[in-house]
C-alpha cells in the first residue's frame, strides 16, 4: 500500500475500524463534533462556507456535457473537508484537512487526479461571500453562488467552465435535514441541481468546447452513516421533461435504506421517504477484481418512474486514496435523460 | 578407494599440524581483513541509502529563496499556481548530549515516509497526533532516549527507519519547536505535476529551482573514503594470499613422495587432482568461515571510528552498529575460495606437469632463476607504465587508484630482480669463503622468499605512504588549530546577562576580550553559521585564509565584505570577488576563503556590527580572552569562583587543542589499525616462507656443517639472512612508500577530502618502521633457527646417506 494512502486512510478512517464500518469512516461517533439537528434552518450565503465543528463536509459538482464533436462528456469537481478536531486555527497545525478530487469522463476514457492540503495555510479552503472554494490551483469561485467559474487540472487534463444557476437551491429531507439510516443518522444536505454550463475541456486529444448541465451538492455532518452501513449508491438525474431526481441507497448489513428528492422543472422539491424508491443492479462490470454494478433499474411508483440507467463509461473508477466509482449515466425507459452515478464501498 | 586416497592425503596434515594451522590462518587473515572492510562499507552505504530513501534527500529538485528562508506566502503562490511541492523546515535542535538535525516535512504531501508508516503500523499513531499540537517526533531509539530527557519537546516515537542523528517530524511541529512557525526552509518539487503548469519564473521570480543532486557531494566524497578502505582490504587480501601460496606450495612439495607412491600404486592423476582440489576447497571454506568471524570482530571494533570519521569529515550520517547480511557471508566465503584457488594454481600446475616417477629436484619447488626475475621485472615496469598512463589519460579518483595499483604491483614484481642485484653487490664485499657462501646462499634462497618479501615490501610501502599522508594532514591541522585557537581562554556564559557581566568583569585583567557571536540561519536551503568578529590584531595575524589579499580585514570591518569557509566556497562555488546574499537586503562581497577542517557546515564571518542587521537573535555568551600565559590559570579559577558557570564553560586553549587533536586522531584510527594489521600479515608471510624453505635447508646446510661450522653459527647465520633480506626490502620500500604518499596527497586526497595538503616527511618514523620490519623478520626467523640449533647431528649426517 502506498504510504500516503496508508496515512490518509488513518486520517479519515478513525480508530477501531471494522469492515462494516462504512466508507471513509463516516459511521463513527461524533465525540466533540457538532451533530445535525432537525429543524435548523439553513442560512445563505453563510452555509455555502465551511462548518469546521462538523467532522466532514463537501462541495460536490458533477456535470453532463456535450462536446462540439457531439459526444457526451462528464466532469467531477469535489472538495472534501475532514476535521481531526472540531475547530480551525491558522498555521501548519490546523486540524482541518482538505482533499480535492477532479475527473473528466468520456465514453472511452476516464481521467482523474487528487489533491491534499491542510487548513490554516491558505492552500485550500472555502469562503462564502464572495464565494470561493479552492485547493491548490483548483477553484470554484464567483461573485455569488449562482455565477461560478470552475477549474481543475490533472496530469492529463484541465477544464475551465462557467456555471450559471437557472433555478433555486433545493433543500433535501426535512428542510435540509437529510436522514441517512433507520437509526437516525443524518446530515445537512442541499443542492443547486440546475447550473447551465459552458466552457472548455483540455484533454490529451486537444481542447474541446462543451455545453451542458451541472449539479452541485453541499453536505456536512459528523456521523452520516450507521455502524453497519458499508457504502452507498447515489443517483442525480436530469430528465428531458425538466424534472430532476436525487435518490440514494445506503447498504446496511441486513437492510437497505433509500431516500431521495423529486425536483420539478420549476425547482419545487418533494422528499421521497425510505422504501419508496427501489434501485436494482442489472449489469455488472468486473475490473481488477472489483465487481461494480454499472447498469441499474430504478423504480419510483409515485412518479410513474420506471427507467434503466447505463454508465457512459463503465471504467469510471476513481483510483484515489479513497477509491469509488463516479461517472456520467444515460437514462431510458419511462423517462429519458442524463445524470451522474456514485457508488462507494465496492473496493 | 577414494576414502583410502583421502586418508593418505589427509595424513600429511596430521603429521604437520602447524602447517595446517598456518594455511588456515593465512586464508582466515586474508578473508578477515577483506570482509571486515566490506562489512564496514556495506553498513555505511546502507545508512546513506536509508537517509536518501527516507528523506528523499537529493532525489528531488528543490525550490529555494536565494535571499533566505521561504515564506508561507511564497508557498501559497506556488501551490495556487498548481505547482505540486512539499514544504520542508530544517533546523538544529539542542538536546541532551549535543545538537541534532530536526527535519520537519509536510506529512500530507511528502512523497516517501516509511518512518511514519512503520511507526503507525507498530504503534497505531493517529494522524491527529502527528499533525496537530503538540505533534510527535520520530527518531532512532538511541536518539529518542536523549529527546525524552530533554524537557519541552513533544512525545517521541521510536523508529529505526529515521536516519542517524535526525529527528523527523511534521512541518507544523518543527515550526512550533524552532520558532517562526510559518518559515519554510525549502520545498521539494514532486514528480507528478499538472498539465499546463505555468513556469516558475512567472509564478515566483524571486525563487530559484535547484536541480536534484543525485546522492549529492556527500556520496562522491564518502565513495572515495570507501574506495580507500576497499583498497586497503584488497591489499591485506593479497598479502594474506602470499601466505596461502607459500603454505600450499610447501604442502605439495612435501607430499611429492606420497603422490609418487600413490601414482605408482595406480591412482589416476585426474582423480588425485580432483581430490586435492576438494581438500583445498574444504580448507578454504573452513579458513574462510574463521576469517568471517574474525572479520566481524575487526569490523565491529573499527566501525564506531569509521562512523566518527564519516560524520566528522563529511557530515554523513552513519550508525555505529553492525548488521550481518547473507550477501556479506557469501561474498566473504567466495573470496576465500577464489583466493585459495588463485594461490594454489601454481602448485597444481606443477603437479600436473610432474613426470610419473620423477625424483624431486633440489630446485624443483622454487625453481626461479635470475633470468625469470629479469622477466618479472620487465612485467613490473610495464605495470608501473600502465599506472602512469592511466593518470595521464583519465582524471579523478579511479585513475589515481590505478596509478597506485600499477606502482605497487609493478614495484613488487621488480623486487626479486633488484634484490638479486643488491645481493650481487653484497657478494663483492665477501672476504672469506664463508661470507662468499652466505651471499650465494641468500641469492639461492631468494626465489623461495621473494613472494613473502614482496608482501613485506607492499606492507612497508603502504605504511610509509599512508603514514606520510596522515602525518602531513596532522601537521597541517595542528598549524591550522594554532591559527584558529589564538585566545588563551574561552568562556561560555549561561545567558546573555551573565555574558555581559563576565565581559565587564574581565576588563580588570585584559582589554582584549573577543566576543564570539554567531547566529544560525539558512542559505540556499542549507544551514549556515554567521559569526561576528570584532576588529582585533589576533584575526589579522592568525586567521587561516586560503586566499590572502591586501586589506581583507579592513573591508570586513567596514561591513562591506565577508569571509566564508572552504566548505561553503566549494559547495556554492563562491570565491573572492563573488557576491552572496545572506538575507533580503544583505548582500556582501566574498573577500576571502578560510580553511575549516572537520566541519561539514557552511560558515561565514562578518563584522560584529553587521549581526543586528540580520534581525535574528544573537546570543552574547561566548568569549575568547587574550591573556598573558602566566595569567591563564588564575583568571580561569577566578572566573569559575565568581560566576555560576556550567561545567566545562571555561576552557583553556591547550585543553581545546588537545580535544581537537583527539578528535582528529580518532578519525585516523582505522587507517592506523589497518596499517598495523597489514604489516602483521606480511610478517606472518615471511614466517611461513621461511618454514617452507626449512625443508630444503638441511641438504644445503649439512655440507657446511660437515666442513666445521657449528650449528650455533649456522642458526645465527639463518637469523642474519632473514634480517638482511628484510633490511634490503625495507630500503627499497622507502622510495616506494614516499611515492605512494605523494600520490595519496596530491591525487587521492584532493578527490577524497576536497582539501589539498602539503607533504611533510618524517624520517624518524621510517627508522621506527624499519626497526619494526627487522624485528618482524627476526621473530619470523627464530623458529627455523631454533630448529636448526636442535637438529640432531644424526639428521645432518643422514643427508649424505639419503636422497633427500
Amino acid at each position: 500500500m502506498n504510504v500516503r494512502m496508508f496515512l490518509l486512510v488513518l486520517l479519515f478512517a478513525l480508530p477501531g475500524a471494522s469492515l462494516a464500518q462504512g466508507f471513509a469512516g463516516l459511521g463513527t461517533d461524533a465525540e466533540g463534533f457538532a451533530v445535525p439537528k432537525r429543524g435548523t434552518a439553513l442560512q445563505f450565503p453563510r452555509d455555502h462556507g465551511p462548518h469546521p465543528a462538523f467532522r466532514i463536509e463537501w462541495w460536490y459538482v458533477t456535470a453532463n456535457l456535450t462536446g462540439a464533436d457531439g459526444r457526451d462528456y462528464g466532469i467531477q469537481w469535489t472538495l472534501f473537508r475532514s476535521a481531526l478536531r472540531p475547530f480551525d486555527q491558522d498555521g501548519w497545525q490546523s486540524p482541518q484537512l482538505w482533499m480535492g478530487h477532479a475527473a473528466v469522463t468520456t465514453p472511452q476514457a476516464h481521467f482523474f487526479d487528487e489533491r491534499f492540503a491542510r487548513g490554516g495555510i491558505g492552500q485550500a479552503g472555502v469562503t462564502s461571500q464572495p464565494f470561493e472554494a479552492w485547493i491548490d490551483d483548483w477553484q470554484m469561485a464567483g461573485p455569488s453562488f449562482d455565477d461560478l467559474r470552475l477549474t481543475a487540472s490533472g496530469a492529463e487534463f484541465t477544464y475551465d467552465l462557467t456555471l450559471q444557476s437557472t433555478g433555486p437551491l433545493v433543500a433535501h429531507g426535512d428542510r435540509g435535514y437529510s436522514v441517512k439510516s433507520a437509526a437516525g443518522q443524518a446530515s445537512y444536505y442541499y443542492s443547486q441541481p440546475a447550473y447551465q454550463v459552458t466552457g472548455t475541456l483540455d484533454l490529451p486529444g486537444g481542447p474541446m468546447p462543451v455545453t451542458g448541465w451541472a449539479w452541485l451538492d453541499r453536505e456536512w455532518s459528523s456521523q452520516p452513516l450507521a455502524e453497519d452501513q458499508s457504502g452507498w449508491d447515489w443517483f442525480s438525474l436530469t430528465f428531458d421533461s425538466g424534472d430532476r431526481l436525487m435518490a440514494f441507497r445506503l447498504r446496511g448489513e441486513s437492510d437497505l435504506f433509500t431516500s431521495g428528492t423529486w425536483i420539478t422543472a420549476d425547482g419545487q422539491a418533494a422528499p421521497i421517504g425510505n422504501g419508496q424508491v427501489t434501485a436494482t443492479p442489472t449489469t455488472w462490470d468486473e475490473t481488477d477484481g472489483r465487481r461494480i454494478p454499472i447498469g441499474w433499474h430504478l423504480h419510483l411508483p409515485d412518479r410513474d418512474l420506471d427507467v434503466e440507467i447505463a454508465a457512459l463509461n463503465p471504467k469510471a473508477w476513481m483510483g484515489t486514496a479513497f477509491a469509488y466509482w463516479e461517472g456520467p449515466v444515460r437514462v431510458s425507459g419511462s423517462h429519458q435523460g442524463k445524470g451522474y452515478l456514485e457508488m462507494t464501498g465496492y473496493d | 578407494m577414494t576414502s583410502a586416497i583421502l586418508q593418505t592425503i589427509w595424513s600429511h596434515w596430521r603429521r604437520h599440524p602447524l602447517q595446517l594451522a598456518t594455511l588456515l590462518s593465512g586464508i582466515a587473515l586474508a578473508t578477515a581483513l577483506w570482509s571486515a572492510v566490506q562489512a564496514i562499507n556495506t553498513e555505511a552505504r546502507a545508512n546513506y541509502a536509508r537517509a536518501v530513501q527516507h528523506l528523499a534527500a537529493g532525489s528531488f529538485d528543490r525550490i529555494v529563496d536565494p535571499s533566505g528562508p521561504m515564506t508561507l506566502t511564497q508557498y501559497q503562490k506556488l501551490r495556487r499556481a498548481g505547482w505540486q511541492v512539499a514544504a520542508v523546515r530544517e533546523g538544529r535542535l539542542a538536546v541532551a548530549g549535543g545538537r541534532v538535525d530536526l527535519l520537519g516535512v509536510d506529512l500530507l504531501s511528502y512523497p516517501t515516509l516509511p518512518a511514519i508508516a512503520e511507526a503507525s503500523d507498530v504503534q497505531g499513531i493517529a494522524p491527529v497526533d502527528a499533525l496537530t499540537a503538540p505533534g510527535r517526533l520520530f527518531a532512532r531509539p538511541d536518539l529518542a532516549d536523549r529527546l525524552r530527557t530533554t524537557s519541552g519537546l513533544p512525545p517521541v516515537i521510536e523508529s529505526t527507519q529515521v536516519p542517524v542523528g535526525t529527528v523527523l517530524t511534521d512541518i507544523g511541529t518543527a515550526g512550533a519547536i524552532l520558532g517562526s512557525p510559518e518559515q519554510i526552509s525549502h520545498v521539494i518539487i514532486l514528480t507528478e505535476q499538472p498539465k499546463g503548469l505555468p513556469p516558475l519564473a512567472e509564478v515566483a521570480p524571486d525563487l530559484t529551482r535547484i536541480a536534484a543532486q543525485g546522492d549529492g557531494d556527500i556520496a562522491s566524497l564518502t565513495d572515495s573514503f570507501h574506495l580507500n578502505l576497499t583498497a586497503f582490504g584488497l591489499l591485506s587480501f593479497a598479502v594474506g594470499l602470499f601466505i596461502v601460496h607459500g603454505t600450499v606450495g610447501l604442502a605439495f612439495e612435501q607430499r611429492r613422495p606420497m603422490i609418487r607412491t600413490l601414482r605408482a600404486l595406480g591412482v589416476p592423476m585426474a582423480q588425485l587432482r580432483h581430490l586435492l582440489v576438494v581438500e583445498l576447497m574444504a580448507l578454504a571454506l573452513l579458513g574462510g568461515a574463521a576469517g568471517l568471524i574474525l572479520g566481524l570482530y575487526i569490523a565491529a571494533a573499527l566501525l564506531p571510528d569509521v562512523a566518527a570519521t564519516l560524520r566528522g569529515l563529511y557530515g554523513a550520517p552513519v550508525d555505529g552498529t553492525l548488521t550481518i547480511r547473507p550477501m556479506w557471508v557469501a561474498s566473504g566465503l567466495g573470496m576465500a575460495l577464489v583466493g585459495t584457488g588463485l594461490a594454489s594454481a601454481q602448485a597444481f600446475w606443477r603437479l600436473a606437469r610432474l613426470p610419473l616417477l620423477s625424483t624431486p629436484g633440489q630446485q624443483a619447488w622454487s625453481g626461479q632463476t635470475q633470468d625469470s626475475a629479469g622477466k618479472l621485472a620487465m612485467v613490473g615496469l610495464g605495470l608501473v607504465g600502465l599506472g602512469i598512463f592511466a593518470v595521464m589519460l583519465g582524471d579523478g579518483l579511479i585513475a589515481g587508484f590505478a596509478l597506485l595499483a600499477g606502482l605497487l604491483m609493478g614495484a613488487a614484481l621488480c623486487l626479486p630482480y633488484l634484490l638479486s642485484h643488491l645481493l650481487n653487490l653484497g657478494a663483492r664485499t665477501a672476504r672469506s669463503a664463508l661470507s662468499d657462501w652466505i651471499w650465494a646462499d641468500m641469492k639461492a634462497q631468494l626465489p623461495g622468499l621473494s613472494l613473502a618479501l614482496m608482501a613485506l615490501l607492499l606492507a612497508m610501502a603502504a605504511n610509509i605512504g599512508v603514514g606520510t599522508m596522515v602525518s602531513s594532514f596532522r601537521l597541517t591541522f595542528t598549524g591550522w588549530l594554532d591559527q584558529r585557537l589564538t585566545s588563551e581562554l574561552y568562556v561560555t556564559a549561561r545567558d546573555d546577562a551573565q555574558g555581559t557581566a563576565i565581559e565587564t568583569w574581565l576588563a580588570q585583567y585584559t582589554d582584549r576580550v573577543l566576543p564570539i557571536q554567531s547566529l544560525e540561519m539558512e542559505h540556499a536551503g542549507t544551514p549556515i553559521f554567521v559569526y561576528g568578529v570584532v576588529d582585533d590584531q589576533t584575526y589579522r595575524d592568525h586567521w587561516p585564509l586560503l586566499t590572502p589579499r591586501q586589506g581583507v580585514w579592513d573591508r570586513i570591518m567596514q561591513g562591506q565584505a565577508i569571509l566564508i569557509n572552504e566548505q561553503m566556497a566549494r559547495r556554492n562555488d563562491l570565491w573572492p570577488g563573488d557576491r552572496v546574499t545572506l538575507a533580503p537586503d544583505l548582500t556582501y562581497e566574498v573577500a576571502g576563503v578560510y580553511s575549516d577542517y572537520g566541519n561539514p557546515t557552511a560558515q561565514a564571518i562578518v563584522s560584529v556590527d553587521e549581526l543586528p542587521r540580520f534581525n535574528l537573535p544573537v546570543p552574547n555568551r561566548r568569549f575568547g580572552i587574550r591573556l598573558k600565559p602566566e595569567q591563564v590559570s588564575q583568571v580561569a579559577r577566578d572566573l569559575r569562583a565568581t560566576f555560576d558557570l556550567l561545567p566545562g564553560a571555561v576552557i583553556d586553549q591547550g585543553n581545546l587543542k588537545a580535544r581537537s587533536m583527539e578528535m582528529f586522531d580518532k578519525t585516523f584510527v582505522v587507517t592506523g589499525a589497518l596499517n598495523i594489521l597489514t604489516l602483521g600479515v606480511a610478517g606472518f608471510a615471511i614466517f611461513t616462507s621461511l618454514l617452507t624453505l626449512w625443508t630444503q635447508r638441511l641438504p644445503q646446510l649439512a655440507p657446511v656443517w660437515a666442513m666445521g661450522i657449528t650449528r650455533r653459527q649456522l642458526a645465527g647465520l639463518e637469523l642474519m639472512r632473514s634480517v638482511i633480506l628484510a633490511a634490503l626490502t625495507t630500503l627499497l620500500a622507502l622510495p616506494l612508500g614516499l611515492m605512494l604518499g605523494w600520490v595519496l596527497l596530491t591525487v587521492i586526497n584532493v578527490e577524497a577530502f576536497g582539501w589539498r595538503l602539503p607533504m611533510f616527511v618524517f624520517p624518524l618514523e621510517w627508522v621506527k618502521l624499519g626497526a619494526l620490519a627487522l624485528a618482524t623478520a627476526l621473530v619470523a626467523g627464530l623458529l627455523p633457527a631454533r630448529r636448526l640449533l636442535q637438529v640432531p647431528p644424526s639428521d645432518l649426517l643422514k643427508v649424505f646417506a639419503h636422497e633427500r
